[in-house]
């Protein structure tokens, strides 16, 4: 995690490097759409580029910045929420800029709970995080303004169009998200090569002798809480719009946020693939466990026990990962990808 | 201010303070841990669980209830050194934040095999303590909560002796200080870790029995961890006088915000208070009330 490829940016093209986007580009764009059942898209794809979006925002600030964030589903609904309502009141809004000014308002709201940030390291920081959790889960619930006086605080997604097309549908969708997710993606992979990145792990790494060599710590952090917060909203937008169409605030719970951070953990702290690996094993993993289950002990295994066993399993992988792979799948993806490349030479 | 409202601030005070040394009975449980290993445990919300499950189900199955205070503290002992021996063992060395989120993952797994075990169903615990709230100088006091506080009590000076006057607390404290210098003297710090982790493992079968006769033993008693973190802020992670102190604070001052800020933002605001409140400390003071100021090298 200490030790990072900071010269990749001045290498000639390394056509290698260019390969796998352009694939991911051909599958993302040609075969899924194509191909894809609605199952695969509307289960397993939606909720995977979400939360893998999610999950890159949590990387910049955790893993890269060095900042615990507990509070990343609060940010999520403050995005989905945000998105809902601009929708909602401003008539004939884009949806390109109702997403931006969704994730521009989750950064506001990121900077303001990022401010303790500037006095509070470690687990004081991540316990005020947790504020943010709270605070905005009840805020949510509490004033109907934002869901527009829905009894329940549930907000529904509008119909989502871009330059006249409709993006209602189960394709339409995926193509809004994985267009989202690739921008943004992009956009994060330069900025973790530039200087700003160099200064995210700077302070991560030792803040104190960042600060020695003149990097301005202060400025360094809130931008981490505001660039993460402004991806996490737009993947709360996705989640909220894409996936689940209808969302409460308790859906952007506690738990939601420890998924996200698991997800980065088991992934690959630091690593923007990891949080594309994390994401697809997060999502996978349940569906796995429960048809395993049924295979094995049948009807024995009620959706109760299938729960907590999955709460063990889950736990108990964080461990070994932390443990056996404390750079988690990225890093077992790249020994694999070396041991094949060397029986192949 | 007329006399009653006067009488019923104070009542709201005592009931809150009262409630506040149930906060600072979980966030004990973490001082412990953090003190001598330097690790968060978010994992003392689920071991607070797992006794009070424990406890309740054996004596729900005719096991008198000394033995069954024994059987789970027994269970107490082999989780902490089951707990050091797989997860503090291989992580040593690591940063705080790897062996905190190793504890998110503990947190899971107690969580799910306490109720993989014994059920997700709400038990009923009464431990004999009548909770008739009685009358002091014209404001009622729950009787309940007055013992709560003197079990804290003479935990909190059972403890302190054992630090003080015990080889093993002596152990403690030096590791605590300085772990280096711990061992090179010769203290066993696998061994160490293990009997904190059962300290603290005997703080949870304490909370978790006066929780549970509380709320009821079920799966939300594992989310007082959320209520026992901002004591800690507040307090300081490392001081078990700031977590007392601190559970104090925050206890009475979330039950009179709830009473005379909450009309006015809508009520429910008992969730985030005590975190807000801890940050506003947090603030003038980084490292809490009573917490360590570290000093920072490169």
């Amino acid at each position: 995690m200490a030790v990072q490829a900071l010269d990749a940016a001045t290498l000639p093209i390394d056509w290698q490097r260019l390969a796998l986007p352009a694939v991911l580009i051909v599958v993302g764009y040609g075969l899924i759409p194509a191909y894809a059942s609605s199952y695969l898209v509307e289960a397993i794809l939606l909720p995977f580029l979400a939360l893998s979006l999610a999950a890159v925002g949590l990387n910049l600030l955790t893993g890269y910045c060095g900042q615990l964030s507990l509070g990343s589903s609060a940010f999520m609904a403050v995005g989905a929420f945000a998105a809902y309502n601009f929708n909602l009141r401003i008539g004939g809004l884009p949806l390109p800029a109702t997403m931006i000014l969704a994730g521009i308002s989750a950064a506001g709201i990121g900077v303001v709970f990022g401010l303790p940030s500037l006095r509070l390291r470690g687990f004081y920081l991540a316990v005020s995080t947790l504020a943010a959790q709270f605070f905005v889960q009840w805020a949510l619930t509490k004033f109907g303004w934002f869901s527009n006086y829905n009894p329940s605080g549930v907000i529904s997604a509008p119909h989502l169009t871009v330059a006249g097309f409709s993006l209602d549908g189960a394709t339409g969708r995926y193509l809004l998200s994985v267009t989202t997710v690739i921008v943004l993606t992009g956009l994060v992979s330069r900025l973790v090569n530039s200087a700003t990145g160099r200064n995210f792990i700077a302070v991560r790494d030792n803040e104190t002798a960042a600060r020695v060599i003149g990097v301005p710590v202060l400025r360094t952090k809130l931008l981490a809480f505001a660039i993460s917060s402004f991806i996490i909203g737009v993947a709360g937008v996705l989640w909220a719009f894409t996936y689940l169409r209808t969302v409460e605030p308790a859906g952007f719970n506690l738990d939601r946020s420890f998924q996200i951070l698991f997800i980065i953990i088991i992934g690959g702290l630091a690593s923007i693939r990891g949080a594309f690996l994390g994401a697809a094993f997060i999502v996978v993993f349940p569906l796995v466990l429960s048809r395993l289950g049924a295979f094995l002990f049948g009807g024995l295994f009620d959706s109760g026990a299938l729960d907590m066993s999955q709460r063990i399993v889950l736990g108990a992988l964080i461990i070994i990962f932390l443990i056996a792979e404390p750079n988690g799948l990225s890093a077992l993806f790249d020994r694999l990808k070396r041991r094949i490349g060397s029986r192949s030479s | 201010m007329s006399y009653y409202d006067f009488l019923f601030v104070i009542e709201v005070l005592v009931g809150g303070l009262l409630s506040g040394v149930m906060y600072s009975l979980v966030a004990i449980g973490f001082v412990l841990i953090y003190k001598t290993s330097g690790v968060l445990n978010f994992a003392q919300g689920s071991m607070v669980l797992f006794a009070a499950l424990t406890f309740v189900s054996l004596v729900e199955r005719g096991i008198p209830f000394v033995l069954s205070l024994l059987i789970t503290f027994a269970a107490m002992v082999v989780l902490g050194f089951t707990i050091e021996r797989t997860v503090l063992r291989p992580l040593v060395n690591r940063s705080p934040m790897t062996l905190f989120m190793a504890t998110l993952g503990l947190s899971y797994i107690i969580e799910g095999a306490a109720q993989l075990v014994w059920g997700t169903q709400v038990h009923g615990l009464d431990l004999g303590i009548d909770d008739t709230p009685f009358e002091v100088g014209g404001i009622l006091i729950s009787s309940f909560d007055l013992l709560a506080s003197g079990i804290a009590a003479a935990m909190v000076a059972g403890l302190s002796a054992f630090f003080y006057w015990t080889r093993i607390g002596l152990a403690f404290r030096a590791v605590a200080d300085d772990q280096f210098a711990a061992l090179a003297v010769g203290l066993r710090l696998p061994r160490i870790w293990g009997t904190v982790w059962t300290a603290a493992g005997f703080v949870a079968l304490v909370a978790g029995l006066l929780w549970g006769a509380r709320l009821g033993v079920q799966f939300s008693l594992s989310l007082i961890v959320l209520k026992a973190l901002p004591v800690l802020v507040l307090g300081g992670f490392d001081s078990i006088l700031g977590a007392i102190v601190g559970g104090l604070i925050i206890g009475a001052s979330e039950k009179l915000a709830e009473v005379y800020l909450g009309p006015f933002v809508g009520g429910g605001i008992e969730g985030w208070f005590a975190y807000a409140l801890a940050l506003v400390v947090l603030l003038v003071r980084p490292s809490g009330l009573f917490g360590q100021k570290t000093v920072e090298r490169v």
